[in-house]
């Protein structure tokens, strides 16, 4: 060691790394690279397939898309965050429901009942707690602050107390249970079982003619192509580099004097959000929201598009969703009842073999393609390393 | 390198129970400003445990004071943000990130959410620095989890230098090293403790006799001997406790492995 210059290790001791250092991607070429796939996906959105789909297979890939935008929000608090979340339903939920109650008074007129109230009679005016969502400047903003502030309390509790994992899962199963429940149960002023049916208009637009519908695509479409921007903006954040750092060792992170919870708390109480937002256009998309829409099993079905995709990419998610909620509509028409069972062997499969998703053999063929190039052989460890990775000791 | 002051750590009574298992029973320790205090002692003696301790990781009676601060009762993260920064016996960097994120994760704990909400642009100084001096500045890019074993420790030391620790906790840093490592480890640690203090657990009694200032022998969950390297080998309690029986200072001899 020469005693000159303290400054140590790589150059005095290892030999220099054994090629060029990849200079890392230049920025430039990644956002133009960002700039195409955008215009491609926008492409598709809004030029081939409103082109080459029926009208009722548009209505479908609206619906699937609103899958796809809480799958973005699950991709951030899962694949990025760590927070497996089963219970995004219940932000789903709040979402479609606060849209619903609003498009439902304004069919009915300024001070007319929704007509399910009517009909199950023991009411002789509006509920005091529908009333504000009379008005779209209270309707609309609650569709998605309303689960973000449900988040934000339930997050507020649960991450200070460190609880994560299987824990920090099925607490947020059990609140998608416990919504379903208290919808199903206060039947008079939610619509219980049936949920907010037979919703014909969305801001004076009557969504039986399929040019509305038409427009309610595009509106889907452009929301979730504007969803992936913030997506991707947080991602390359520091914020974004945190919040993986987070969910690879929150203790370490705790050492470096963050407090992780709300480290967690943000990444969680956004993807609330885009469920919420999700929620509120599918109702005019699909004309209904009811407690079979956002309950467990709907919940569940979220996450599974997520990880078949590869929950820690940008598009994975997206892809994932569309892809099993396309495979759902296709089988269940042919095989009824098999669906469910495929479903879970699926995940499963997906979860044992192929834990980064879809996304990542296409991350697997890229490195084949770098393997075939000597120079960067160094990589290559990449796999064996990450298997060592030791964790701190938890408190 | 912070300009700021240099404080020394004052550990007094400290007591950790697990379970009614006592694994640090009453240590007092003095380190002072700018001190390379090495901590040995057989397995289990509480080495880390001590470390928990002052760092927040387990709950503690007595006194912990680094400068003016008292650490004992506060939460992990606030210790941290006194300048308290440590390393683990494993490593523990963020794998999936590159070494420069690693770094800029480590400076940022007092940034605002509206600096976090932006991208990083470019490399901000103190980081260049560090990536300097702890030579990875050739691997900014890449992945921390391509980094050899010694490189993860070094970017672990990096993390607490652009922390703006001022107590710098090490916790068998040189486990595992190549000689040279070791060596260049030592050198490392020379420098950053012109502005630091530091202490480290060590187990390797020639990387002891190489860089530390002053040693502590924990046995026990007690101080059993302190002093300067020369003293602590000359202390027969020291050698019962390493070697079984009292050894005569003159042929005092501690194996590579304590
Ligand atoms: N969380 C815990 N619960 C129960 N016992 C613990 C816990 N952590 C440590 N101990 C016990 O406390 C004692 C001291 O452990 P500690 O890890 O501090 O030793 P050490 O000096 O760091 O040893 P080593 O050199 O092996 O790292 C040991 O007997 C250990 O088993
Ligand atoms: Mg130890």
């Amino acid at each position: 060691m020469t005693a000159v210059t303290p400054a140590p290790p790589s150059t005095a001791v290892r030999p220099a790394p054994a090629g060029p250092v990849p200079p890392g991607r230049p920025a430039g070429r990644s956002r133009l690279r960002t700039l195409a796939g955008f215009a491609f996906g926008a492409a598709l959105l809004f030029a081939v397939a409103p082109l080459v789909l029926s009208d009722f297979r548009l209505a479908l890939l609206a619906k699937y898309l609103c899958v796809a935008m809480v799958a973005v929000g699950i991709g951030i608090a899962w694949g990025r965050g760590g927070m497996l979340t089963l219970g995004q339903g219940v932000f789903f939920g709040l979402g479609g429901y606060a849209m619903a109650m609003h498009l439902k008074l304004a069919d009915a007129g300024p001070g007319g009942m929704p007509d399910f109230m009517q009909l199950y009679g023991q009411l002789d005016e509006l509920p005091l707690w529908w009333r504000p969502f009379a008005s779209p400047w209270f309707a609309l903003p609650a569709t998605v602050l309303l689960p973000m502030a449900v988040a934000f309390g339930l997050g507020s509790l649960v991450f200070r107390r460190r609880v994560r994992g299987a824990y920090f899962a099925i607490l947020s199963q059990a609140l998608a249970a416990a919504m379903v429940i208290l919808l199903i149960g206060q039947q008079g002023t939610t619509g219980g079982t049936n949920g907010l049916t037979d919703i014909k208009g969305f801001f004076g637009y009557d969504l039986d003619d399929p040019v509305n519908q038409r427009m309610v695509y595009f509106i889907i479409a452009g929301t979730l192509l504007a969803l992936l921007a913030l997506t991707r903006q947080l991602i390359h954040s520091r914020y974004g580099e945190l919040l993986v750092a987070v969910r690879d060792g929150e203790e370490r992170v705790r050492f470096l004097g963050y407090d992780p919870a709300s480290v967690k708390l943000v990444a969680y109480v956004v993807a609330a959000g885009m469920a919420g937002l999700a929620g509120a256009l599918f109702v005019p998309a699909v004309g209904i929201i009811s407690p079979a829409l956002i309950g467990i099993v709907p919940s569940i079905e979220f996450v599974i598009g997520v990880a078949v995709g590869g929950r820690a990419t940008l598009l994975g998610p997206v892809l994932g969703a569309v892809a099993v909620a396309w495979a759902r509509t296709a089988l269940s028409e042919r095989f009824p009842g098999t669906w469910t069972y495929l479903q879970g062997l699926l995940f499963v499969v997906v979860v044992a073999f192929l834990p980064g998703g879809l996304a990542s053999l296409w991350a697997l063929a890229r490195r084949r393609d770098v393997a075939a190039q000597p120079q960067r052989r160094g990589r290559l460890s990449l796999g064996r390393r990450r298997a060592e990775r030791t964790e701190v000791p938890a408190a | 390198m912070s300009g700021e002051r240099l404080d020394g750590l004052s550990v007094r009574d400290v007591r950790v129970s697990f379970d009614g298992f006592t694994a640090v029973d009453g240590v007092s320790l003095e380190v002072p400003a700018g001190d390379i205090r090495f901590l040995i002692g057989p397995n289990g003696a509480g080495k880390t445990t001590l470390v928990d301790a002052i760092t927040g990781l387990v709950r503690a009676t007595g006194s912990v004071r680094f400068g003016d601060e008292e650490l004992l009762g506060r939460p992990v993260h606030r210790i941290s943000r006194l300048g308290i920064g440590r390393t683990f016996q494993t490593s523990t960097v963020f794998e999936e990130l590159s070494v420069l994120q690693n770094l800029d994760i480590a400076a940022g704990a007092r940034r605002s959410w509206a600096t976090l909400a932006r991208r990083r642009r470019g490399v901000p100084d103190e980081i260049a620095a560090a990536l300097e001096t702890i030579g990875l500045a050739a691997r900014a890019a890449d992945l921390a989890g391509t980094l050899a074993h010694g490189q993860k420790q070094w970017l672990e030391i990096g993390m607490l230098l652009v922390q703006d620790a001022r107590l710098l906790l090490l916790d068998e840093p040189v486990a595992g090293m190549s000689h040279e490592e070791r060596d260049a480890t030592g050198t490392l640690l020379e420098l950053v403790s012109r502005d630091r203090t530091v202490v480290v657990i060590e187990h390797d009694m020639e990387f002891l006799r190489r860089f530390a200032r002053s040693v502590t022998v924990l046995h026990a969950g007690r101080v059993l001997s302190e002093g300067t390297v020369a003293q602590v080998q000359a202390d027969p309690r020291v050698q019962e406790v390493y070697l079984g029986h009292p050894v005569d200072a003159g042929s005092a001899r501690t194996g590579q492995e304590a």
